[in-house]
This record gives C-alpha cells, sequence and structure tokens, in this order.
C-alpha cells in the first residue's frame, strides 16, 4: 500500500523508524559492544558506550578455552541437517493437503500441530533411555532427527499454506500435457513454490539453530552446538560480563548475518497463509 | 479434480511425515502415560519402580504449586501476545511507510528473532536489569530514581518484557506481509470520502489484518505455552513465575520424581489441547476463508 | 651405523608407539564453569604429555551440569568418564552403587593428607568415592578500612549481633556502600545453602530425628526473621537474586562492607587484577548467634568422580589423580602464585610455608575443620550435611523452600507465611517420597 508522500512525511516516517528500530536492535548493539570492553568497562558507572579502549582479549580468551569451530559447525549441521531433512518429508504431505484435500485434512494439520505443545522435559528421561538403546547419545544424528521432528508441524504448514495460493488451473494444464505426479511436483510446483520454501528453510533453521533443551540434555563432547558453547560462560565466578558478551556475539553472529542477507526473502515469504 | 488415482496417491505421499508424527507424537506420548501411572524415583533405586494408580495425578494437582503455575502460564502467554500484537501492528504499519533505509530498519527490527533464547535471557538479566550494574538501573539513577530490582519486584512484568522481546519480530513480519497486501485503491476511496485514520484503521486495516493476527496468535500460542530458558536464567520460578512448563521440570529433574512429572505432563498437554481448542472455536474461522 | 643412534631410534619409535596407542584413549570429563577448573583445562596438554591419554572437556555452568550428569547417571548414559560432583552427591552415588571407589589410589597419591573433613563428606560407608579438587568452607570477608573508619575491630569469631551492629556502622548510603552483602537467591545451592547455615547457627534444623520438617518451630522464625531484618536494613537492593556471584562483583566494586560466603572467593576478593578493594580485606570466623555452640559455615568440595560402568576407568583413575595431586598444586603455584592453588583439599598444602603467607590460608582452614556434617546444628539431626541434607529428595525441595524465601526477601510476603508454606512443601515432599 506504499503511496508517494511529501518529502517532510519521509523524513518523519524515517526518523521515527529509524528511532524504533535501533531502541528495538539496542540489547544487541550493547552486547556486541561489551564484547569488546575489559571486565572492569563493562561495568563502569557511567555506563561507556563507545569511549572505551576496544579489545579483542574476550574474544582471544574464549577462543582459547572453547573451540568455536567444532561447536559452530556442530550447530550448523544439526540445523541444517533437521532442515533440509523436514522439508523433504513435507513436500510430498504439505502437496497432497493442498491439493487433493479431503475432510479430515484441516484436522490433520491441526492435530500436527498439537504436538508441539508436549512439555519436552516430561519426555526428557524416555528419550534419553532410548537413545542409549540406540547409541545415539552425543550423536548429530539423533539431534537431526529430533530437531526435524519437532520443527515438521512448522514446515508443513508452512508449505501447506503456499501451496494452496497455487493456482489448481495450473496443475490441471500441465496434467493435460502428461506430465506425471513427480514431473507435476519437481518441474511446476517447486519453481512456483520457491519463495515459500526458501522462507521456510530459513525459519525451521533459526528454529533449530536456537533450540536449547534437546541439544543441550543429548550431547556431551562431540555433537555439541552453540547452545552448549553459551551454557559454560553463563554464569561463572567473577566478573563475567564482557566474555559472556564475547560468547553470545559468536553464537549469534552467524545466524544474525544469515538474516541479514535473505531478510527480503523472510519478509515476503513468511505469510503462514496470512495473505490471500 | 480429485481423481481415485491422485487420492490414493496423495495418502501416499502424506504417509512419511504422518507416520513419523504419529510416531513422534505417540511414542513420548505413551511414555509420559506410562510413567504417569507409576513410581519411578531414578535417584532411589532402593525403592522398586511400581504402579501408582491415580496417585500422581491427584499429587499433581492437590499440589499448593498447581493453579498459581496455571494462571502464572496463561498471565505470560496473554501478556506477551497482547503486546507482540499491539506493538506488532504498529510496527509494520510504521515499516510500511515510505522512508529512507528501509530494508536496514526492517533487519533492526526482526534481529532480536534471531537470538537464541537463552542468551536474550541472560544478556537481559545481566546487562539491563542487573539493579546494581543494569543499564535500567543506570538510566533510573540518572533520572534520580531508586533503581528497581527487575526480577524480583517485578518478576511477571520483566519475563513478560524478555519474551515479547524476542517474538515482537515474528509478529511484526506476518502483519508486514499481511499490511503491504492492504488494497491501496481502496485506502484513497475511504480517505476521499473523508473517512479519519482512526475509522480507516478500524474499518479497513483491522479487518484485513485479522487473519494474519488470528496466525501470529496461533503459532505464538504454541511456542509460549512452553517457554522455559526465559524463566529458568532470570528467576528460576521464584517469585511466583513459574509456569506449569516449569513446574514439571521441577518435577522431573529437581525433586527426580518421574512419575509425578509425567502426570504433570499429562496435565500439560490437556490444558494445551484446551487453550487450542478454545483458539480454533474463536478465532480459527478465519482460517477458512 | 653406531650403536648410540640406532637405540636412539629404537626408543623414538617405542616411544611414538606407545603414544600413539595410548592417544586411542581419550577420556571425557563434565565440569563446572569455576575458575579453578578453568585453570585446569588450561594444564590438560600437561596431564597427555605424561600420560598419553586426551582429554575432551565438557564445561557447563553449574545447574545444568547438575542436570545433565544427574541424568547420565541414572540412566547409565556412560557420556562421561569422569564427572564434577560435589559433597551431596557424592555420598548418593555412592551408596547407589553408581561410581567407581577410589580404593585403589598409588601410595605416591597420599590420600591420607586429603582433609579429614573433606574425605569424610565425600565417602560412604568409610568407602571415598570422589578426589576433592577444591574445598571450601564459608566465612566472614569484610573491609578492614571501613572497619578502621567505623572504629569497630572484627573479632576472630564474631557473633550475629555484632555483624548487625558493623552492618550498620558501615552501611553509607551517600558512597553507595551496604554494610552486608548475603545471598538471598532462590535455589538449595544458592540463598538455600546460606539461609540453611544462619538457621543452623540459630539452633534450627530441616527435620528432627523422624523426618518432620521443623519449620514450624520458633528458631526457624528467629533465623529468618534475622536474616530479613539485617539485610532490609542494611543489605544492597535486590538481594533477593544476588548469589554467589552478583554479591563477588558487588563485594569487587567496593559496594559491601561485609560478605558472609564461600571461603573460595577469598582469592578472587584479594586479586588486585579484579578487585577494587584487594588491600582492604580482612577475614573472621562465620558468625553464630549468642548462645549458640554453632557457627554458619558450611562445607563443600567439588570433586572429581567415576561413574560406574565407564570403560576407561583406569585412565580416569589416572586423570583424577593427577588433578588432584600435590604436584598439580604445586605445578599451579609454580605459574600462577600460591594464592591461586585449589584450595581447601589437602593438609600438606596448609603446612606449605609459602601458602601459610597467603592471608586467607589460616581462617579457611579453621573454618574447614569447625565443620561437622554428622551433626550441622545444636539438635541431633537424621542426616548427613551442613547447608544440604543428603538425601536425593532434598535438592527438589530445598528449591522449592528457597523459592518461597526468595519472596520473603523480594517483600512478597511475611516470614511466618513462608514459614508456614515451607513446612507444608517439605510435608508433601517426604510423604511423596515416603519418608
Amino acid at each position: 500500500m506504499a503511496r508517494a508522500v511529501t518529502p517532510r512525511r519521509k523524513a518523519l516516517n524515517t526518523a521515527i523508524s529509524w528511532a524504533v528500530g535501533l531502541l528495538i536492535f539496542f540489547p544487541i548493539l550493547w552486547t556486541i559492544l561489551t564484547s569488546f570492553k575489559t571486565e572492569a568497562e563493562a561495568i563502569a558507572d557511567p555506563p561507556l558506550f563507545l569511549n572505551f579502549s576496544w579489545t579483542l582479549e574476550n574474544y582471544a580468551v574464549v577462543q582459547e578455552r572453547s573451540d568455536y569451530m567444532r561447536f559452530l559447525w556442530n550447530s550448523v549441521i544439526i540445523a541444517g541437517g533437521s532442515t533440509v531433512l523436514g522439508v523433504m518429508i513435507a513436500v510430498p504431505a504439505a502437496w497432497s493437503m493442498a491439493f487433493v484435500p479431503s475432510r479430515r485434512t484441516k484436522d490433520i494439520l491441526l492435530w500436527m500441530l498439537s504436538t508441539k505443545m508436549l512439555p519436552a522435559v516430561g519426555v526428557l528421561y524416555p528419550i534419553y533411555l532410548i537413545c542409549i538403546e540406540f547409541g545415539l547419545l552425543d550423536s548429530r544424528a539423533a539431534l537431526v532427527v529430533i530437531l526435524m521432528l519437532i520443527n515438521l508441524p512448522i514446515i508443513v504448514w508452512m508449505l501447506y499454506t503456499y501451496f494452496r495460493e497455487i493456482p489448481g488451473e495450473i496443475l490441471e494444464a500441465s496434467r493435460m500435457d502428461g506430465a506425471g505426479l513427480k514431473e507435476e511436483i519437481l518441474y511446476v510446483l517447486t519453481p512456483m513454490a520457491i519463495p515459500g520454501i526458501a522462507s521456510t528453510l530459513l525459519l525451521n533453521f533459526i528454529l533449530a539453530w536456537n533450540e536449547a533443551f534437546w541439544t543441550l540434555n543429548l550431547t556431551a563432547a562431540n555433537a555439541a552446538p552453540l547452545t552448549a558453547f553459551i551454557a559454560s560462560y553463563s554464569s561463572p565466578e567473577g566478573l563475567f560480563y564482557a566474555k559472556l558478551s564475547a560468547a553470545s556475539t559468536m553464537a549469534i553472529a552467524p545466524i544474525l548475518i544469515l538474516g541479514w542477507f535473505s531478510q527480503k526473502q523472510l519478509v515476503r515469504g513468511l505469510t503462514f497463509g496470512a495473505v490471500k | 479434480m480429485a481423481t481415485q488415482h491422485s487420492r490414493s496417491a496423495a495418502r501416499f505421499m502424506m504417509a512419511p511425515a504422518v507416520i513419523l508424527l504419529l510416531g513422534w507424537m505417540l511414542v513420548p506420548l505413551t511414555m509420559t502415560l506410562w510413567f504417569s501411572f507409576r513410581n519411578y524415583f531414578p535417584l532411589r533405586p532402593d525403592r522398586v519402580p511400581g504402579w501408582a494408580g491415580f496417585s500422581n495425578f491427584e499429587r499433581f494437582i492437590s499440589s499448593s504449586a498447581f493453579w498459581p503455575s496455571v494462571q502464572t502460564t496463561l498471565v505470560i502467554v496473554g501478556g506477551v501476545l497482547v503486546i507482540t500484537i499491539v506493538l506488532g501492528v504498529a510496527l509494520a504499519l510504521l515499516l510500511d511507510q515510505p522512508m529512507w533505509g528501509q530494508g536496514i530498519v526492517r533487519i533492526l527490527v526482526i534481529a532480536p528473532f534471531f537470538v537464541m533464547p537463552t542468551v536474550s535471557a541472560l544478556v537481559w538479566k545481566n546487562m539491563f536489569m542487573d539493579p546494581t550494574n543494569g543499564l535500567l538501573a543506570h538510566l533510573w539513577r540518572f533520572f534520580g530514581a531508586e533503581p528497581l530490582a527487575w526480577l524480583s519486584e517485578a518478576p511477571t512484568v520483566s519475563i513478560v518484557m524478555i519474551v515479547s522481546w524476542q517474538w515482537l519480530p515474528f509478529a511484526t513480519l506476518i502483519l508486514l506481509t499481511a499490511v503491504q497486501s492492504l488494497d491501496g485503491e481502496q485506502l484513497e476511496a475511504s480517505e476521499m470520502d473523508g473517512a479519519s485514520p482512526l475509522s480507516r484503521f478500524y474499518h479497513i486495516i483491522l479487518p484485513h489484518l485479522s487473519r494474519a493476527i488470528t496466525i501470529v496468535v496461533l503459532i505464538q500460542t504454541i511456542f509460549l505455552l512452553s517457554i522455559f530458558a526465559e524463566i529458568y536464567v532470570t528467576t528460576g520460578g521464584a517469585f511466583g513465575t513459574r509456569t506449569l512448563t516449569y513446574l514439571i521440570f521441577q518435577r522431573v529433574l529437581e525433586s527426580q520424581n518421574v512419575g509425578l512429572g509425567s502426570a504433570g505432563g499429562v496435565y500439560a498437554i490437556i490444558l494445551a489441547n484446551i487453550v487450542a481448542i478454545f483458539l480454533m472455536r474463536i478465532v480459527g474461522k478465519n482460517l477458512d476463508r | 651405523m653406531s650403536l648410540k643412534r640406532v637405540l636412539g631410534a629404537t626408543t623414538a619409535l617405542t616411544l611414538c608407539t606407545a603414544a600413539a596407542v595410548a592417544q586411542d584413549t581419550t577420556i571425557t570429563i563434565a565440569t563446572v564453569n569455576n575458575g579453578d577448573m578453568i585453570r585446569m583445562q588450561g594444564y590438560t596438554d600437561t596431564f597427555t604429555s605424561q600420560t598419553g591419554i586426551g582429554v575432551e572437556w565438557v564445561t557447563l555452568e553449574e545447574n545444568v551440569l547438575r542436570q545433565r550428569v544427574t541424568t547420565d547417571i541414572t540412566t547409565r548414559g556412560g557420556q562421561f568418564d569422569i564427572m564434577t560432583i560435589g559433597m551431596y552427591e557424592t555420598p548418593i552415588w555412592g551408596a547407589n552403587g553408581w561410581l567407581v571407589p577410589l580404593d585403589d589410589l598409588s601410595a605416591e597419591y597420599d590420600v591420607q593428607d586429603i582433609l579429614p573433613a573433606m574425605r569424610d563428606g565425600l565417602s560412604h560407608d568409610g568407602t571415598l568415592y570422589a578426589a576433592p579438587f577444591y574445598g571450601e568452607s564459608s566465612m566472614v570477608m569484610y573491609r578492614t578500612d571501613l572497619m578502621e573508619k567505623a572504629g569497630l575491630e572484627m573479632p576472630d569469631a564474631p557473633t550475629w549481633q555484632f555483624i548487625r551492629e558493623a552492618a550498620a556502622a558501615m552501611d553509607n548510603d551517600a558512597e553507595d556502600i551496604n554494610g552486608i552483602c548475603l545471598r538471598g537467591k532462590a535455589g538449595w545451592g544458592e540463598g538455600g545453602a546460606f539461609i540453611t547455615v544462619t538457621a543452623n547457627s540459630f539452633g534450627a534444623r530441616w527435620f528432627d530425628e523422624d523426618w518432620t520438617p521443623q519449620f514450624d518451630q520458633p528458631e526457624w522464625n528467629e533465623a529468618l526473621s534475622f536474616f530479613v531484618n539485617l539485610m532490609n536494613d542494611y543489605g544492597p537492593a535486590g538481594y533477593a537474586t544476588n548469589g554467589f556471584n552478583e554479591n563477588l562483583s558487588l563485594f569487587q566494586q567496593g559496594k559491601c562492607g561485609m560478605w558472609i560466603d564461600a571461603t573460595v572467593a577469598a582469592s578472587f576478593v584479594t586479586n588486585p587484577a579484579d578487585s577494587t578493594v584487594a588491600d582492604h580485606v580482612g577475614f573472621a570466623l562465620a558468625p553464630n548467634a549468642e548462645g549458640v555452640d554453632k557457627r554458619a559455615n558450611w562445607l563443600w568440595a567439588w570433586a572429581l568422580a567415576i561413574p560406574a560402568g565407564t570403560q576407561k576407568a583406569d585412565a580416569a583413575k589416572q586423570f583424577i589423580e593427577w588433578a588432584t595431586s600435590k604436584d598439580y598444586i604445586e605445578l599451579v603455584a609454580e605459574n600462577e602464585g600460591w594464592a591461586n592453588v585449589p584450595p581447601g583439599a589437602r593438609t600438606s598444602l596448609y603446612e606449605t610455608p609459602e601458602y601459610q603467607e597467603v592471608p586467607f590460608a589460616e581462617k579457611t582452614l579453621q573454618s574447614i575443620n569447625a565443620a561437622d556434617p554428622t551433626n550441622p546444628t545444636v539438635d541431633p539431626v537424621p542426616y548427613v550435611g551442613i547447608q544440604f541434607v543428603a538425601i536425593p529428595e532434598f535438592a527438589g525441595l530445598a528449591t522449592q523452600v528457597s523459592q518461597e524465601f526468595s519472596a520473603v526477601y523480594a517483600g512478597q510476603q511475611t516470614v511466618e507465611q513462608a514459614l508456614e508454606k515451607a513446612q507444608a512443601i517439605a510435608t508433601e515432599e517426604m510423604e511423596a517420597a515416603g519418608y
């Protein structure tokens, strides 16, 4: 609904929006700034905004203590693996719900969402025991599967709403041309749904990246992702704001950068069918 | 268009997702149900696990902590929903206006969504809400006020604030997409007719957004019912911030009473489904349009 | 080819093979993110080069660690070869047969050198199940400069009444100095531990000999009321959420006249790199109420234990012997100074002349020796433990109780209301547990 407005109005909009945007972003900005301070500067009174002696010491300390790349790599594999696997399983399901709906489609969809409401901690012991049984403790595979299952309802739902926006006539036309089910999905549907699939991938990558219960409780040394990395800095003895900030910045930076580059995609695609 | 052939193909394609989710739901659910009828104390191997009947259910619901925890859960979920939707609509309308640097402002606004809950709770707790070294304390002192000990004096408010900060971007994003699809001509026409901005908002914008709001409510409720890290890090469930999820955590992991915790898990599922049905009845019609 | 060269080559080859074989063994250690443990991680390479055993660290914040290792040990998950646990867990887990007994440690390790209080606390039925990496009691740390200014002198063994008097004298709102800083944070290991030792020093106890909760007794009311009044009058704002770390940071910034807490904190507050008041800290024994023959000092150790069932028990034992040895203490002393060695574990440390120079050494030892886990309070109790009760149900119970107390500190309820609820919670939990 963007319309032409006077430059004065635009300037006002800009000022207000920037102020609000910076206010919302401020906690993150403050964390990043603090990560470059010494511990004493981090708690200085009055607080130091930019006028401190910038140092990389905290990052050096954190890196020396824990191998950041290993945690990062685990996060990437677990979040990426679960997302891709989830989308692979969800595309056919969402397709059939969108184009061959039955009376039960909506019920199934809601039921899928309701599986997300089971409190995780209630099943910690059962799941832990199952993982022991199959030798899956501290393995990335187990987390890929579990996080995939946790996010699957959301993935199915998002894809379903995108697919529903694709007009059925196009599919019928392609069927007339003799396209089989496989071709229909691969060559007709998928290209049209790419923005939707992309934002589904993105959103679920973020959700899986930030998941902190299973990733913490089912890992030890080998498969521990960045959530476990944070747990070793959260409340140690002594002053820790600067080191915590450095560790936090390291944990959120990759996803923040990813978000930065893909924000257009996210803004365009994240509709959940909100737009008809 | 649904032929017999495509119908069976559809079933076939839906099968993996349905079977997996069924498994994911049934296996833990069955186990939760099973454990909820058992005496199971992991730290007490001397006590042979045995059949408990309904005693876990009775004990969980008659505990003095139960109803307050349900209330806290609803207050936190409700509070966050109201804040994120009101501010989300305002932000969406604002961000839709023409301005310089729209892309950058947008990334600033959605950034909190990328932050891990544990990290955001830690940052808010230590660097903002700490009554001595927190930035808010400095701000309060700057204006000559006595710093507020956020997490003990206004614990629920603090948690609602933190969680709202995390979820505001999500609401804004979805509402923004909806705002962008508003029919500009319709708005302009009503403007010509002399409708005030307020009446335009109530009669054109809000109805148009109702579907998006429904979706925000639905999705956020699902996530908010199970928030945990924000409470664990900030108050540890003290000062009346113990939600149902947190109470179950205390029973299972702190008291090491898996049977009792599992009974709580069953109650939580029931509560979640009540909320879900309620949501569906009240707002779910919007989804069918 | 000369004989020497052949010999040299063979030796090198043997060494290589030995190293390669040994390197196959890598042990996984779960530990807490406290300063002394992080320092230990820094010396991992020394251990690996001596023994050829690799080490993987899983370092977690205390609460997460506890949750993680408890889940693993109760389910026999086998994720860790060594777990860092405390004096609360060790006797319970040892009794359940979940830990490898440490009864065959080498002669040069000198197990008799471990402080008796620590050895007893980490044993079950006379068998040691975990080796203390460091141990602590609690004591009063105070600002000598502020005491002098107030014209008071801290006795070696103050009473609570004197502590209150001193807090009143040092409290200075204009300069942002709180008379006293104490733990109020909910959680059995945080504020729960502190209020329990305070209660001990007023003659209160958690349970009587029949496991009946005692919160309805006047001693508890007296102890809790005293604590609340003291902190409301002279404590920092928002003390209901202050734990060890928050108070440490306040004290280091010069915002507390006194702080009663873990003896290990002494090395942090006297370290000029972190503390602005490093030169003005004095130490005294934890206080008691007048006429009560028990002081408010606890006993705790962070110790290394081997879960039963690990395939690498031998390598794990080697690590434990290394990390809790006299040699390790000397290694740290050499590189970082005597004030930074892990304290409170070995008698020989306190006999080392260099360590006796350290200002807090004597009071630390006295505090540890004054703690008696089997007789924590005046009246007899059915449990072992000073700031905790060594039964599996305690952690959950005490966390809930301390949450009620923290609500008092935050001004949300009265002392009487909290004690009433505490009594109800304790009764409920003990019934559920079948006592």
